[in-house]
């Protein structure tokens, strides 16, 4: 497997299994992903991307009827010994595909999670608030009505609100599950060049269906197909003639099916 | 042939864009289909009505045959000689007690209980037969309420028949149908904003009291007002654990009532002036009847008046 030089181990997976009553939705998945990198996951639907990174904020808990196995560490630590789960969840942002404005305005949907970290001094949460807005690509829309309700923005601009709020509690990692899916390709692109340069500070996992986005922003990429991870690699083997597996290479040119 | 009914507005030269006008016509079944339409919306509006119709009729006959007594002496004196006259002012006082203090009893009790039952709870075997009791006793006869207080306040707390037990054993009535109602209004609120919240790392009760409870407390307060009408109207419950026949207190005070003491109820003293006590005139039995159901219409108008707040304020 690939490495890149000088990087450390941010999120080690080891043995990671998850079962819905039962019924696998990840079978004994391990890698690493590096601090500082962006690390590109595809594949189909129901492969158990979004399982994969609900077990590292442990929102996976919140199903009912969902047993993991095998560990998850962030920067040493398993996440299951941390006791302050909401400490853990702080520390890493999630955008998940379908758009989430709370029912707050679009300032306090921003300043939500850092009114809960205990921030209250009103300078520093207007130049946070406005900060996250210009990473999501939202804030030349929204600063003129930042009073008026999150939830009556129209859906991709939701989707960046989102993302805002992702990034609004500083988090070290970043979880994007095809965030893209609502908004619209110049403002993706956008998006995307903001999260290269949020690179040199964050740490990004990007589950993706669009392989050419996994192509342009990740460094490596992470192949996951039928709940197993097939392959992970530097993308310029698993975007060349030939990947480590013969599947990655089918999934990548759509010769799938 | 529907194509006689097409105006011929188009050009002649081109016949063949006639065709896709044929929709806008009407056919044999598209008008049978307005008929019925017509008759649905014509039996609904009917029913609509007929609902309306006897509420209407009541407060209208109740008001006319009440309307030589109504005043505001009526309310502030004690019945007299008998009950043959004088105002309702120690059942009327009365009423107003109980309502509060069962209200202040049940009222925080069910709506933190269903805040524990719907935001914190998991579903286990004790959650279910929680929620499973609560639907049960929400449909529990008032007079079984009764027997239960009698048992519980009257006797094993030794309250005695008073002011205490009752409003007590009201509570217990109301508290099963404030839980179901404060957990519908709760339910209302969509799940992805709790998540979305503790994705952010906030807590359960950061996010019950930043988004959950904002947003669902104009129907929960609704749901808590309707039980003052459902409090204030029941006879059952009060009957044995402490309305009395008859107790005269001080006119115009509203401190009269101790929490120990036996009381006069307005729904009590409507069913005994009608049923226990020979020649009453007709109009002190209206204007009883028409100050308890104007309580109760003035406590639902309130409700309504808050879900259409509620309605307009919504955020989502």
């Amino acid at each position: 497997m690939a490495k890149i030089s000088n990087s450390t181990k941010k999120i080690e997976i080891a043995d990671l299994t998850v079962r819905y009553d039962g019924v696998e939705a990840l079978k004994g998945i391990s890698f690493d992903i590096y601090e500082n990198e962006i690390l590109g996951i595809i594949g189909p639907a129901q492969s158990g991307k979004t399982t994969l990174l609900k077990t590292i904020n442990r929102t996976i808990e919140l199903e009912p009827n969902a047993q993991v196995s095998g560990s998850v560490k962030i920067d040493g630590t398993d996440v299951k010994s941390i006791k302050n789960v909401n400490q853990l969840r702080r520390r890493i942002g999630m955008v998940f595909p379908l758009p989430v404005g709370l029912p707050l305005s679009i300032y306090d949907n921003v300043a939500f999670a850092p009114r809960t970290a205990g921030i209250r001094k009103r300078s520093e949460l207007d130049e946070l608030v406005e900060r996250c807005l210009q990473q999501a690509a939202l804030w030349d829309e929204v600063k003129d009505r930042l009073k008026s309700l999150g939830t009556k923005l129209s859906g991709g601009q939701q989707q960046r609100l989102t993302i805002a709020r992702a990034l609004s509690h500083q988090p070290e990692i970043l979880c994007l599950d095809e965030f893209s899916i609502a908004i619209d390709p110049v403002t993706t692109m956008r998006i995307e060049d903001i999260l290269k340069e949020l690179r040199s500070q964050i740490t990004i996992i990007l589950v993706t269906n669009l392989i050419q986005q996994a192509r342009r922003l990740a460094g490596r990429t992470a192949f996951i197909f039928e709940n197993e991870l097939i392959e992970i690699n530097n993308n310029d083997i698993i975007f060349s003639d030939s990947p480590a597996n013969r599947l990655t290479y089918d999934y990548v040119n759509g010769n799938f099916g | 042939m529907p194509t006689d009914t097409v105006p011929s507005s188009t050009s002649p030269d081109s016949p063949e864009i006639i065709e896709p006008k044929l929709m806008f016509t009407a056919t044999e079944q598209s008008r049978k289909k307005q008929l019925t339409e017509n008759i649905a919306r014509c039996i609904f509006f009917v029913m609509t009505l007929l609902m309306i119709l006897p509420l209407v009729l009541i407060v209208v006959y109740l008001f006319v045959k009440a309307a030589p007594i109504l005043s505001p002496e009526f309310f502030f004196m004690n019945p007299e000689k008998g009950m043959r006259a004088g105002g309702i002012w120690a059942p009327l006082l009365g009423t107003i007690y109980i309502v509060i203090i069962s209200l202040l009893v049940s009222a925080p009790v069910g709506v933190l209980a269903a805040v524990y039952l719907n935001e914190y709870a998991r579903e286990s075997w004790f959650t279910r037969i929680i929620n499973l009791a609560v639907v049960n006793l929400a449909g529990v006869p008032s007079i079984v309420h009764a027997l239960f207080g009698v048992g519980a306040f009257v006797y094993f707390a030794r309250m005695g028949r008073s002011v205490l037990a009752a409003s007590l054993t009201l509570a217990i009535m109301t508290l099963p149908v404030i839980i179901a109602s404060t957990k519908e209004a709760l339910g209302a609120v969509p799940m992805a904003f709790r998540e979305a919240c503790w994705n952010t790392g906030a807590t359960r009760w950061q996010t019950i009291r930043g988004i959950v409870l904002p947003n669902s407390i104009s129907g929960i307060l609704t749901g808590v007002i309707l039980q003052v009408s459902r409090a204030a109207g029941e006879t059952a419950p009060i009957m044995f654990t402490g309305a009395v026949f008859f107790k005269a207190i001080s006119e115009g005070d509203v401190l009269a009532y101790g929490l120990f003491d036996r009381f006069m109820a307005l729904s009590m003293h409507l069913y005994q002036l009608s049923t226990q006590v020979p020649g009453v005139p007709d109009a002190l039995e209206y204007g009883t009847a028409i100050v308890l159901l104007g309580t109760v219409l003035m406590v639902n108008a309130l409700a309504i008046v808050l879900r259409v707040y509620l309605r307009s304020r919504k955020r989502w």
